[in-house]
């Protein structure tokens, strides 16, 4: 089977379809930020598979960048997730929503 | 052989990490070792003067086998990697090194800068540009490289008696050989940037044995002063490095200096900025002076470091390095001016410190100072040889004067005041011995070391030529010679009060006195032979004599039109400027001998006592320390943040309150306008836009998923919108 641009267009969608579907459904934090996580890599195959197609590598270079913004969202997050879960003793995304207006 | 020259600097490297690997594993298992600082030890982090002594924390010893481990591979190593350096010397050759014969060992391309990798081709200008990772071997670093690890090894042996009872044994082995890669890197380099990555290893390897004893806030604080004030001087060498690699578009020593010595006229412009920025970086890393700051605190490191680094070895990199860019240096004869004039001036600014000084290290320390002001006075007026040369004797006998001030200290079981000492001579007779024989090596005694690379210093210093300033050398040699009395009077103070007369400690202390063993005693004994024969490579007026001149001749040739004081001056005046350097020498001796040793120290306190001010001045080593804390931590640090802020508060705030004013004046006119007309129809809008938005701010949940879903829910929009109507 040849493998087109269109296969990795296809699990790249199924991809960040999961991960913000993960996003909006989950309640435990840790799910979301893995979620969160999915999506940002179904787009670096996204990057990555036009960067392929067009012979050009700013797309993998963008997915670096991706990579690394990654890193910093992920430790961000989970720091989120220890004071949070310090001050509620939850992890349930519902309950964080005292600065509602 | 001389393609083994790698291992030169490789073993003392594998030597660091299977000491490295070999303390932490150890230290795991048996516990907390050296590491915490015992309630025990504490108060003697008040006291600067017990730095640095071998019985300072008396915590769980290392375990036998592994501290035989640690003393056969951290000496071995050294003592390896010294014969495989002489080995190579000797494969190359003494006479053909003299010669010009050199042996550049490329291992491997380190900075391909400017050649296409994919190809292979060189893209135009850019074909030169790249660094190597390579070595090289001339009659320059053949030098540097048969001292450094002869008396590096040396020191190795002595500090397995000095440290023996230490908790960190292993520690200090791996720093040490850790040392001695970075150093030999330093000295083996063929390029500036191999030559830097080995110019901060040391710096490394010296703030982390300075702060060895890092429970102790002073010794961490000096290794932070250390560390920090070199950073100054880096700055400068890196800016040189970059000029450098700017005008000759290659960074290789051999391809910089053919370049330079060829084409003078095209890079001579060029050359003052270039060598003051490279002096700046010699400056920091040999304590010059308005960077010698953190020397004599390092002292707080222990006592074979400080012989180590901080007087054979690192300090004079600094001198090392000027003198291979010599080339560069002739060709800006306002560079040479400024390095003569700091070095004469630190000569003579640190000896007269080391006059009162009352801590047997920081003696010896200001005195290194004080010596390296001499390498660069040298450096200065053109005579590299003759600063090459001390910097050779100075690595012997000061080695051996701070290797026998660490066998007093140990004696004395931590004692550094000289005030507390006296007696001693008989006691530890070896140590005593050898310590005078240095220290009439570094008083110019005549026919010891010092004598023959002080007076060649001397001498070329009264011949040198500045076209600037005509009457520069005169002075600048009075200040030397003044100097040289100095320092032979400070060194006989020093052993006046510590092996003559009555001992002044404790009793406890004078039961506890007692001769090193044999592990210190033997370096000491060698380095004291050094001592006298080390000078024997130059000797003037003998025809062929100046044996170091010859060897160094390719490395430091004589310029056409540059100060050409390599020629020997006449004979008489050669044989003058001897007579009155050991007359203002032996001076200096008479003068310490007399005061300190059966004046028992009266003169020298109605002199303080007359002139209160001036010994309070040098007491407190002119206050530098002081006008630094308040000019640049304080000043800068904090008082900038100050000064910052007044200016806000008054300049730029002028800004906003003249506008506030003018704004006041125009708001009472429109109030009168407001309060009628428009707060009605404001008031109005207002009402409606409050009950509208009772309504959105039930969408504000505070749910982020439902702030997602909305999001989602925006773009689905957007893009279907998108789909169907393009």
């Amino acid at each position: 089977m040849n493998i087109t641009i269109n296969h990795y267009l296809v699990v790249s969608f199924l991809l960040f379809s999961i991960g913000f579907l993960g996003v909006l459904v989950r309640r435990n934090f840790l799910t979301v930020l893995m979620s969160v996580e999915l999506m940002l890599n179904a787009v670096n195959l996204n990057l990555i598979a036009f960067s392929r197609r067009l012979s050009d590598l700013t797309g993998q270079v963008f997915s670096v960048f991706v990579i690394t913004i990654a890193a910093g969202e992920a430790a961000i997050g989970l720091a989120l997730t220890i004071s949070l879960f310090r001050q509620r003793r939850t992890l349930n995304v519902e309950e964080a929503s005292s600065m509602r207006g | 052989m001389r393609d083994l020259l790698w291992l030169v600097p490789v073993f003392p490297l594998l030597g660091f990490l299977v000491n490295g690997i070999v303390y932490l594993a150890s230290h795991r298992t048996h516990g907390s070792g050296g590491h915490a600082p015992g309630p025990g030890t504490q108060p003697e982090a008040e006291s600067s003067t017990a730095a640095g002594h071998p019985h300072a924390h008396g915590h769980a010893e290392t375990a036998p086998k592994w501290k035989t481990l640690h003393t056969v591979v951290g000496t071995g190593s050294v003592g390896l990697s010294c014969l495989v350096a002489f080995a190579a010397i000797l494969d190359l050759g003494i006479g053909p090194l003299s010669q010009g014969a050199h042996h550049v060992l490329t291992l491997w391309r380190w900075i391909p800068l400017g050649v296409n990798q994919a190809t292979g081709q060189v893209p135009g200008p850019l074909a030169e540009w790249v660094v190597d990772f390579a070595l090289r071997l001339d009659s320059l670093s053949a030098l540097m490289l048969a001292f450094v690890t002869f008396v590096g090894f040396l020191i190795h042996v002595y500090s397995v008696g000095y440290m023996g009872h230490d908790a960190g044994y292993g520690r200090y082995f791996a720093y040490l050989n850790l040392f001695m890669f970075s150093m030999l890197t330093l000295v083996l380099a063929a390029n500036f940037l191999l030559l830097f990555v080995g110019w901060e290893g040391v710096g490394l390897c010296s703030y982390l044995l300075i702060g060895y004893d890092y429970h102790k806030k002073f010794a961490a604080d000096a290794g932070k002063k250390a560390f920090v004030v070199n950073r100054i001087g880096d700055f400068g060498f890196i800016l040189g490095i970059f000029g450098v690699f700017a005008l000759f578009g290659s960074l290789d020593f051999g391809k910089v200096f053919s370049a330079a010595a060829s084409q003078p006229a095209i890079y001579a412009p060029y050359m003052t900025v270039v060598c003051l920025c490279l002096f700046l970086g010699a400056v920091g890393k040999s304590a010059q002076f308005p960077l010698y700051v953190w020397l004599p605190d390092a002292m707080a490191g222990p006592t074979p470091v400080s012989a180590l680094i901080h007087a054979a070895t690192m300090v004079t990199a600094g001198v090392y390095m000027v003198a291979r860019c010599n080339v560069l240096f002739r060709l800006s004869p306002d560079a040479l001016l400024v390095v003569a004039v700091i070095g004469g001036f630190t000569a003579l600014f640190a000896a007269t410190i080391g006059l009162v000084q009352n801590d047997i290290k920081k003696v010896l320390a200001y005195s290194t100072v004080s010596q390296l002001g001499y390498m660069f006075l040298a450096c200065g007026v053109g005579a590299f040889v003759a600063g090459m040369f001390h910097v050779v004797t100075h690595a012997f006998f000061k080695a051996c004067l701070f290797l026998g001030s660490g066998s007093v200290i140990h004696a004395l079981g931590g004692e550094q005041d000289l005030r507390r000492m006296g007696g001693l001579a008989r006691k530890i007779p070896i140590t005593y011995r050898t310590f005078l024989v240095a220290t009439f090596a570094i008083a110019g005694v005549p026919l010891l070391a010092g004598f023959f690379s002080k007076d060649a210093i001397l001498a070329a210093v009264f011949e040198s030529h500045f076209a600037r300033a005509p009457w520069l050398p005169k002075v600048l040699w009075t200040a030397a010679l003044f100097t040289a009395g100095l320092t032979a009077f400070y060194m006989f103070r020093l052993v006046s009060l510590a092996f003559y007369g009555k001992f002044r400690g404790s009793a406890e202390q004078e039961a506890h006195v007692h001769e090193s063993p044999r592990s210190m005693t033997v370096p000491l004994v060698v380095l004291a032979f050094l001592s006298v024969v080390g000078g024997w490579i130059g000797i003037p007026i003998l025809r062929g004599g100046d044996r170091i001149g010859e060897f160094l001749a390719p490395v430091v040739p004589a310029l056409a039109g540059a100060h050409a004081v390599e020629h020997a001056p006449a004979i008489s005046l050669e044989l003058a400027l001897m007579a009155a350097s050991v007359a203002v020498a032996m001076v200096g001796l008479f003068l310490a001998w007399t005061w300190y040793a059966k004046g028992e120290g009266r003169v020298p306190a109605q002199l303080a006592a007359r002139f209160p001010r001036l010994y309070r001045t040098l007491e407190n080593k002119y206050f530098v320390d002081e006008i630094y804390e308040a000019a640049f931590v304080e000043g800068l640090a904090k008082g900038g943040g100050r000064f910052l802020w007044e200016v806000d508060a008054t300049v730029v705030d002028l800004i906003p309150n003249g506008a506030a004013a003018g704004t006041l004046g125009a708001s009472a006119v429109s109030q009168a306008f407001d309060k009628n007309l428009v707060d009605g129809a404001v008031n109005g809008v207002a009402d409606s836009f409050q009950r509208g938005f009772q309504l959105l701010r039930r969408s504000q949940t505070g749910r982020v998923q439902n702030y997602a879903l909305v999001m989602g829910g925006g773009l689905f929009c957007i893009v279907a919108v998108y789909l169907i109507f393009r």
